[in-house]
């Protein structure tokens, strides 16, 4: 049966000509660019080809008609360059067109700071030369001219996010900013009519500018880390084949429909839930249920995405999850969990509560002292006013943002990507982490456990001949190949395994059975093995999940940051407790359904504990809902990883550690950055009510507090290098190459 | 200080060229790939 691929809902069509946007691996130099873009533009029909190299994406362009989408995927894979049809998610579109307005506001604020300081520095030094009175108005003037366009073009970031706040009767950070920055123009407006010295053009437009400049960097690390994991997401997309009449169509499992029937060979993941409609087979379900022993399917039993089809084909029909399934369970948790869940309220948020309150209080009370001491109502609101510029939180505003940014950073080196804004703070205050055990203690895709006891040129041969089976098994063997080219003329036997001639001599890699093995000791549950035969040689090859490489390691460093680990798993106690042993976690529990794993979660809770729950299985999901922070690793199911906060990449455990570790250290720059910007407002709220803060001395005291707390901020890196050298590697093999 | 009659023009005029210029790149997409555009300049046999 010859079977096309269909990625028709990928490709957009404009004025005769295909548009597909593909998420490229492999990409490592710039000489990928000139071969894959001179590649493509030979083709015939190709009208452009461009590939982004900052978030390698490649955007093809040809007339309609001419190629196949897939046509182009299987060029790209000639030259040895996997592509993936990739769709932006509207989040990333939109906080594109949002970058690009930040950037444009920050230009012209930009622009109006720098030429207004310009006028400002004149200004100053007339103070003490023979600037005449005309001369100084006229500058105020000009700079009134830039600064209030400027302003109300480049300050609508602050004003839109101020307004939202009070119409939700809350306050958050933008609205004294909002406040500081129009009362200055406002009073600078008016000293400037009345021929007054001082105008506050200067401290508002750099005020826009410091803190457009914080926001900007803040979603650029966002926009990055968003960009690789919709790479991620597109590399990982699963297609399922569909039967269209009597044709067998290759379509991504997002594009399927109820009542659609499907093909599931061995060694596929089951694209959706479903019913089989004829065939048996083994399915493994760990990514499911956790459950590492393979369930037996027929037809009419129920089938869940995620599962991988082990032994036989299947033929199945999609349909949506019935009341009473598993996964209708977990949706309805996992609704029960997410509206169960308090907002966070920020640091910075909280920060903002307090702060505004004392700051706009502190004005009043400088209008009503001056007032009082007999001061004309014109220098006490002018001195008001002058405590507000200089509170203006210019310092606090950037205290938490530039820790956020360095941080983010740093965590996206340790192979972690942030979902959500304010994980960082919250992955800083657990003290309990509960671990899910299959796919996230242990490797997502079993291995084979005695490798080390095999010789190891023999486990190359088997490794490389079962390059060429698609059986799940041969697949966990052919890992441990060294070399990527499969055995030529390689015959496979449906059910038994497959055969090649290696150096004169017959290899066979199979049941054993096929491979002359008569007697095989006995394995415990959730082992498979797998023979092999060569020359003489048998062996016998035990495949199993196993630990993460540094899962041991990894636990030892969390215990010592303090932190109480458990295991919560929907596997059967049995295969759990080798693995809490090793790990030395005492609290663990197996066969738990994701009702119980919640109930676990909630009772934790209750004692008042915090939890970060670690997680991959859709059972996990509501759990991970429900934890105050979650982390799942890049194989986790999808439903599973958009509840998490971030997901780590690769094969070690480290990261979770790296993940706390860094975000401890974020959350304790935060706070020291919070207080320097108290004490600097300490120094000078005083000199402001006494009334000597001049433009000058609030030009100085802003941008000196704005440096401080970003120079603060930059040590998160600094200190964290040793964890984060060991990622940049893992963090290439998903980006870079 | 008549200078100032055609100084502060050409300084606003400047001022105003550099941030037109700004827009300009970032509205032609020369922001979009940065890291493959150090690169790009190294070989040279996409001149066409």
């Amino acid at each position: 049966m010859v079977e096309t691929t269909d990625l028709s809902t990928f490709v957009q069509h404009h004025k005769g000509v295909a548009h597909l946007e593909l998420a490229v691996e492999g990409i490592g130099c710039a000489g990928c660019i000139g071969k894959i873009e001179g590649l493509l533009k030979q083709l015939p029909g190709v009208v452009d080809a461009r590939l982004n190299f900052t978030n390698r994406r490649l955007a093809v362009d040809w007339r309609d008609g001419e190629l196949g989408a897939a046509d182009l995927i299987a060029a790209l894979e000639n030259i040895g360059y996997h592509a993936h049809p990739f769709q932006p998610e509207r989040a990333e579109t939109e906080e594109a067109e949002h970058m690009r307005w930040l950037v444009k506001c920050l230009g012209v604020s930009g622009f109006a700071a720098m030429n207004i300081m310009l006028l400002s520095v004149s200004v100053w030094s007339g103070h003490v030369t023979d600037m005449t009175q005309e001369t100084r108005d006229f500058f105020h003037w000009l700079s009134a001219l830039i600064a209030l366009p400027a302003a109300a073009y480049a300050g609508q970031p602050f004003f839109q996010s101020a307004v939202r706040a009070i119409k939700a009767r809350a306050l958050n950070m933008d609205v004294p900013i909002s406040l500081g920055v129009i009362t200055a123009l406002g009073m600078s407006l008016v000293e400037t009519a009345t021929h007054a010295e001082h105008a506050y053009f200067d401290s508002a437009t750099m005020l826009l500018f410091f803190l457009l400049c914080g926001r900007t960097l803040d979603h650029a690390m966002r926009r990055k880390t968003r960009a690789v994991a919709g790479n991620l997401a597109a590399l990982r997309a699963d297609f399922a084949h569909r039967f269209d009449g009597s044709e067998l169509v290759r379509v991504p499992a997002a594009t399927l429909k109820i009542e659609d029937r499907l093909l599931v060979r061995p060694g596929d993941r089951v694209p959706a839930d479903g019913v089989v409609l004829s065939g048996t087979s083994e399915i493994d379900e760990s990514l499911v249920t956790g459950e590492t022993t393979r369930r037996a399917v027929t037809a009419g039993a129920t089938i869940h995405a995620g599962a991988v089809n082990f032994s036989g084909t299947l033929t199945m029909r999609v349909t949506a999850a019935g009341p009473g399934t598993l996964i209708d369970e977990v949706e309805r948790l996992l609704k029960k969990a997410v509206t169960a869940k308090s907002r966070y309220v920020q640091l910075a948020d909280r920060a903002a509560r307090m702060y505004a309150p004392v700051v706009h209080a502190t004005a009043a009370l400088t209008l009503a002292g001056w007032f009082l001491a007999g001061a004309s109502a014109h220098d006490a609101i002018v001195t008001a006013i002058a405590v507000l510029i200089i509170t203006c939180p210019c310092a606090l505003a950037l205290a938490i943002p530039a820790v956020q940014v360095i941080a983010s950073g740093a965590l996206f080196r340790a192979g972690v990507i942030i979902n959500s804004g304010d994980a960082i703070e919250r992955f800083a205050e657990i003290d309990t982490i509960v671990f899910d055990k299959t796919g996230t203690l242990t490797l997502p895709e079993p291995r084979v456990a005695n490798a080390a006891a095999i010789p190891s040129d023999l486990l190359e041969i088997a490794a490389r001949l079962a390059l060429s089976s698609r059986h799940p098994l041969a697949a966990t063997v052919a890992r441990e190949a060294r070399g990527r080219l499969p055995v030529e003329g390689s015959i496979e036997e449906p059910g038994q395994g497959v055969r090649a001639m290696i150096g004169g001599t017959e290899a066979r890699l199979g049941s054993p059975a096929f491979c002359g093995i008569t007697k095989v000791e006995s394995i415990g549950a959730g082992n498979s093995i797998i023979a092999f035969s060569h020359n003489g040689d048998r062996i016998v090859l035990s495949v199993r999940q196993t630990l993460r490489g540094d899962a041991i390691k990894t636990a030892v460093g969390l215990r010592a940051l303090g932190l109480q680990l458990m295991i919560l798993s929907g596997d059967r106690a049995a295969a759990v407790l080798p693995v809490a042993s090793a790990l030395g976690v005492a609290d663990w529990k197996g066969g738990l359904n994701p009702a119980e794993k919640i109930a676990e979660i909630e009772a934790l809770k209750a004692q008042g504990r915090r939890v970060l729950m670690v997680g991959d299985g859709i059972n996990d999901a509501p759990a991970l809902a429900a934890a105050h922070a979650s982390l799942s690793p890049i194989s986790a199911a999808d439903l599973t990883q958009a509840q998490a906060d971030a997901v780590f990449l690769g094969e070690p455990l480290a990261p979770v550690l790296d993940a706390v570790t860094i975000a401890r250290q974020a959350r304790g720059l935060m706070q020291q950055n919070l207080w320097l910007a108290v004490i600097y407002n300490a120094i000078a709220v005083p000199i402001a009510i006494l009334g000597y803060a001049t433009p000058l001395v609030a030009a100085a005291a802003m941008s000196g507090s704005s440096i401080l707390v970003t120079l603060n901020a930059l040590r998160v890196g600094a200190r964290k290098r040793t964890a984060a050298q060991l990622a940049p590697k893992q963090l290439a093999s998903v980006t870079a190459s | 200080m008549n200078v100032l009659v055609y100084l502060v023009p050409m300084a606003l005029a400047l001022g105003l060229t550099g941030l037109g210029a700004f827009l300009w790149s970032l509205r032609a997409g020369q922001y979009e790939d940065i890291d493959g555009a150090a690169l790009r300049v190294l070989s040279d046999d996409d001149v066409t």
